[in-house]
């Protein structure tokens, strides 16, 4: 990116110059990511959701990414035990996470090692460095610092070290508590944040706690604004341009539990699993105001079963969970398929197989959303590819799910769900609701599975309907929901719910395409992955490159409209988050290549020679990953 | 006080009906199986308390006893091996107005299910639980199960089971929050009727151990309890089950034993032969799941619209400076 980055800075100098204040440069940029990173429970993470807030609100573009290590307390000062967050700040809005990060505030060399060696850091990455440990009283740490420290300017990294214990504890006697808001002052100074919005962000981040907490934090807040003014020589500014609506600011998971409120639904069963519980919890604090039910169950397929109970008894439940979860709740979820009661089912992506990577995003669970439950069991699968589709995707899920008495898997990934960024504020319509349970009497004589010839749909008769009484059962039926002791009658009920699909695949429209309509490659994607891809789309187009993409929501029924794109492209590719071979391995050739999920389903449909590229590393896509895989693609 | 909803909702529309109302389809159990008497039972129960059909919903899971739903004419669900509980409180946490009855079997409930089963004790939810347990396998055809005895041949033990079988009565009564525990037997009609009846009036989760013979694959383990009454022990007290003196004279061996002692009733639970039949333990008192966590609330779109606006509230952003609070803002009108 052409970040104007015009200034000087003092770079391998471990003493920071003291200019006064209104002689350094301002510099004005597009955009700049910054990432703030510690040990676990040093409050990096609060740090920087505080910086993106303030910069939405003073209407900035943002989007955050959440640094998470695998384990509650991962040790100290450990590479692997990296905790922090970064930012990706814009004066337009931005969609995705980016590239590499320009400006790192870090608490100790030993996370900052961590981000280095993953290749997260731009050349000349600015680098804000707790300096304490250059003292340590452990003759190993101060080694171990004073060596990273060598490596970092070594390589060309613009290193300020930073005194943010010895500063804090000026005004608080345990500064591991309260150095996060030092920092934040400090970024406040160097990106000409609004102290005053600062200064709310931090009363409202304390609401809960003593009068003195807030005081003692807002302290240290003003303490790393004025150190930052008094001894840094370089300040951005990302001028914002003015919101004209009003806009949310939430992470994907709190846009899911939002999504359920407004949706109507009023049951949520679930089992604690990361990166999905998230939504639980913000839902449990929620729930209860508008009458809902958050209900923890003793496992991942009592949590199904109780929310394939409610539905049945007339209120549409959802089930939230992440792959492990889903694998276990594939039993039900063939049940409800099996029964026709409708059911939503979100599922938080993680790496996999098995317990996988709990806290990294992936896109793994696709064909076992689609094809997971034994034998023929149609359902519908759709995927959110922003924090606002988070929101409404379980509205439009749970409409889906009554209208044909399906099971609607939404899925989410971990990238999604701990990402910030505004989006225009819903604005509510009673249209979301589920009407209320029909108790109404059943026509003497109507059939609980009267299937309709041409679409499969039958009217679902609820507990407590007069004359609708019937056993539904999960073994095969016929309209009566009798057992199937006869041959034709499985026949019959596999082709009726099977139709269901088409018929649900009619009433959607044809996805757009980003780009032009017709050129060169096609990249086709869906998910978290579409603020990434459209960003390399923008990117290689500027270098004359005729390069499109669309991104799928609905994955099962696949929209209509798809393989006439395709055909207008000389060559079309898929960039998903799950695994594909790479046809460069000596033993890997058209006849045994793996495909990804998405690029195997669109072969299938279209007989269109679709090629794939994946990536599988857990972290957001970069735009620039992206675009070199199409320049690479387009030869 | 105010009466939970869940204690008066399922009962406003209960009226008299015929024993036919609640017949469903014939029965394709085997001649002799025990699960025929529990049917009967059953409704006789729905004619004599006036449940109305359609507000009734017996849910089972799978096996021979979980085909019970189909010979019923209310509503019924017949779901999936082991999870007949977890879809019991579902629907009971949706719909507190409906009558919801429990079948399962000692497979279902005590192994495949046995998690369910553990936690549904807990939750304590209004629902009355029949434990139809005839000791094996049946619909799969002669299997061990976890209440078969030991030494019993099977076609996955043909040398004999290898374990003491587990005692369903003692893992009830040990799970905090059991309301309600109750062995009925399959040979005594009148007392089968007596138990589920009480179980049915209990409020919270009531659990019926129901002994019961399988002609086809254990035809004959038990005919020494069903020849000799002195091997059934009938559990009498004023707040338990009232044996009437026609079955007091054929069963002679009873012990006092009160309902609200749950230590005794462990006692009793633990000692298989005599077979004890009768109400062992029983305390209304126990909160129930479902109305601690019914919503005092009347979920209006305008409740939830609200709802909607204030969690916004606290994530917006507005294109001017912050808003007082309280201040008026723009809503949009349903389209």
């Amino acid at each position: 990116m052409d970040n104007t980055l015009t200034m000087q800075t003092d770079a391998g100098t471990r003493r920071t110059r003291r200019p006064r204040s209104d002689d350094k440069t301002v510099a004005t940029l597009k955009e700049h990511i910054l990432e703030v990173i510690s040990d676990s429970g040093e409050g990096a993470q609060r740090c920087g959701q505080s910086v993106a807030s303030i910069a939405a609100r003073m209407g900035n573009g943002v989007w955050t990414v959440e640094i998470i290590p695998a384990e509650i307390q991962p040790p100290a000062r450990s590479i692997e035990g990296a905790s922090g967050i970064r930012i990706r700040i814009g004066s337009r809005p931005v969609n995705n996470g980016g590239d590499e990060t320009d400006l790192v505030v870090a608490f100790n060399e030993q996370v900052l090692l961590g981000r280095v060696r993953a290749g997260e850091l731009k050349r000349g990455c600015i680098i804000l460095l707790e300096n304490k440990w250059r003292k340590d009283r452990d003759p190993k740490i101060r080694d171990s610092y004073a060596q990273a420290y060598d490596q970092f300017v070594a390589d060309g990294y613009r290193v300020h070290e930073i005194p943010m214990e010895e500063e804090c504890l000026r005004h608080v006697p345990d500064p591991r508590r309260g150095k996060n808001m030092f920092a934040l002052g400090m970024l406040c100074t160097l990106y000409s944040l609004d102290i005053e919005r600062a200064r709310e962000q931090v009363a409202f981040a304390f609401r809960k706690k003593a009068d003195r907490v807030v005081e003692s934090n807002l302290r240290l807040l003003d303490a790393g604004k004025e150190w930052a003014e008094a001894n840094l020589d370089f300040k951005f500014k990302i001028p914002a341009v003015k919101a004209t609506e009003p806009k949310i600011v939430v992470n994907g998971n709190t846009a899911l539990a939002l999504g359920i409120l407004a949706s109507g639904m009023e049951i949520c069963a679930m089992y604690p699993i990361t990166p999905a519980t998230s939504a639980s919890h913000y839902l449990s604090d929620v729930f209860e105001k508008v009458g809902g039910v958050v209900h923890q169950a003793e496992d991942e397929i009592a949590a199904c079963a109780f929310a394939v109970g409610a539905s049945y008894a007339g209120k549409c439940a959802v089930t939230i969970t992440s792959g492990p979860g889903l694998s276990l709740k594939q039993e039900a979820i063939g049940l409800a398929v099996m029964t026709e009661i409708p059911l939503v089912v979100v599922n938080v992506q993680r790496g996999g197989p098995s317990t996988g990577q709990p806290t990294k995003g992936e896109q793994g669970d696709l064909l076992a959303a689609c094809f997971g439950s034994l034998g023929d069991a149609p359902k519908v699968v759709m995927a959110a590819s922003t924090i606002e589709d988070c929101f409404y995707s379980v509205i439009t899920a749970r409409r889906i799910a009554e209208t044909f008495n399906m099971v609607v898997v939404v899925l989410s990934d971990a990238n999604l769900a701990t990402a910030q960024q505004p989006f225009p504020r819903p604005r509510f319509v009673e249209d979301w609701l589920a009407p209320p349970v029909d108790q109404s009497a059943v026509p003497e004589g109507a059939k609980p599975y009267d299937w309709d010839p041409l679409t499969g749909l039958a009217r679902r008769f609820i507990p407590g309907q007069p004359n609708g009484m019937h056993t539904l059962t999960g073994l095969a039926h016929d309209r009566m929901s009798r057992v199937a002791y006869d041959p034709d009658i499985n026949q019959e009920s596999i082709h009726r719910r099977s139709l269901k699909l088409a018929a649900l695949q009619k009433t959607l429209k044809a996805p757009a395409l980003f780009g032009d309509e017709e050129g060169d490659l096609l990249v086709i994607g869906w998910g978290s992955s579409k603020g990434a891809i459209e960003e390399a789309v923008e990117r290689v187009r500027a270098e004359g490159h005729k390069v499109s993409s669309m991104h799928l929501t609905f994955l099962q029924p696949l929209p209509p409209g798809i393989g006439e794109a395709m055909r207008r492209f000389k060559k079309v590719m898929t960039v998903e988050s799950n695994w594909c071979d790479d046809p460069a391995d000596e033993i890997v050739d058209q006849e045994n290549r793996r495909y990804s999920a998405l690029a195997m389903l669109l072969r299938a449909r279209h007989l269109v020679d679709v090629d794939c590229w994946c990536d599988v590393r857990g972290q957001p896509l970069k735009p620039e990953t992206v675009a070199r895989v199409m320049r690479e693609k387009l030869g | 006080m105010t009466i939970p909803a869940t204690e008066w909702m399922s009962e406003i529309d209960d009226e008299p009906h015929l024993l036919e109302a609640y017949q469903g389809s014939l029965p394709r159990w085997c001649t002799g199986c025990g699960d025929n008497a529990i049917l009967a039972a059953v409704q006789r129960l729905c004619r004599d308390e006036g449940l109305t059909p359609e507000k009734t919903v017996f849910v089972s899971g799978i096996g021979c006893s979980s085909r019970f739903p189909h010979y019923m004419r209310t509503y019924g669900f017949h779901g999936i091996h082991g999870r007949a509980l977890p879809v019991a409180e579902g629907i009971k946490m949706a719909r507190p107005d409906l009558h919801v009855f429990v079948n399962t079997g000692d497979g279902d409930c005590c192994s495949i299910g046995a998690a369910h089963w553990i936690h549904a004790i807990r939750y304590n939810m209004n629902m009355t639980v029949m434990l139809h347990d005839n000791h094996i396998y049946g619909l799969t055809k002669k299997q061990v199960s976890p209440t078969s005895p030991r030494g019993l041949r099977s076609n996955t033990t043909p040398r004999g089971a290898y374990l003491e079988p587990l005692n369903p009565l003692t893992v009830t009564l040990g799970v905090t929050n059991v309301s309600f525990v109750a062995q009925a037997v399959d040979w005594i009609p009148e007392l089968l009727y007596d138990i589920i009846s009480a179980a049915f009036h209990h409020k919270g989760l009531s659990f019926v151990r129901i002994i019961q013979r399988c002609p086809e694959y254990l035809p004959n383990l038990l005919d020494p309890w069903v020849q000799d009454p002195m091997r059934t022990l009938l559990l009498t007290h004023e707040n338990g089950i009232q044996v009437s003196p026609g079955l007091a004279k054929v069963y002679k061996n009873q012990v006092r034993h009160d309902p609200s002692d749950l230590n005794k009733a462990r006692e009793v639970a633990s000692a298989e032969d005599p077979i004890p039949v009768g109400l062992l333990y029983w305390n209304p008192a126990v909160p129930c799941y479902d109305v601690i966590r019914q919503s005092p609330q009347l979920r209006t779109p305008d409740l939830i619209r609200a709802g909607l606006d204030s969690e916004l509230d606290k994530f917006t952003i507005w294109p001017q400076d912050e808003p007082k609070r309280g201040q008026a803002r723009p809503r949009a009108r349903p389209s």
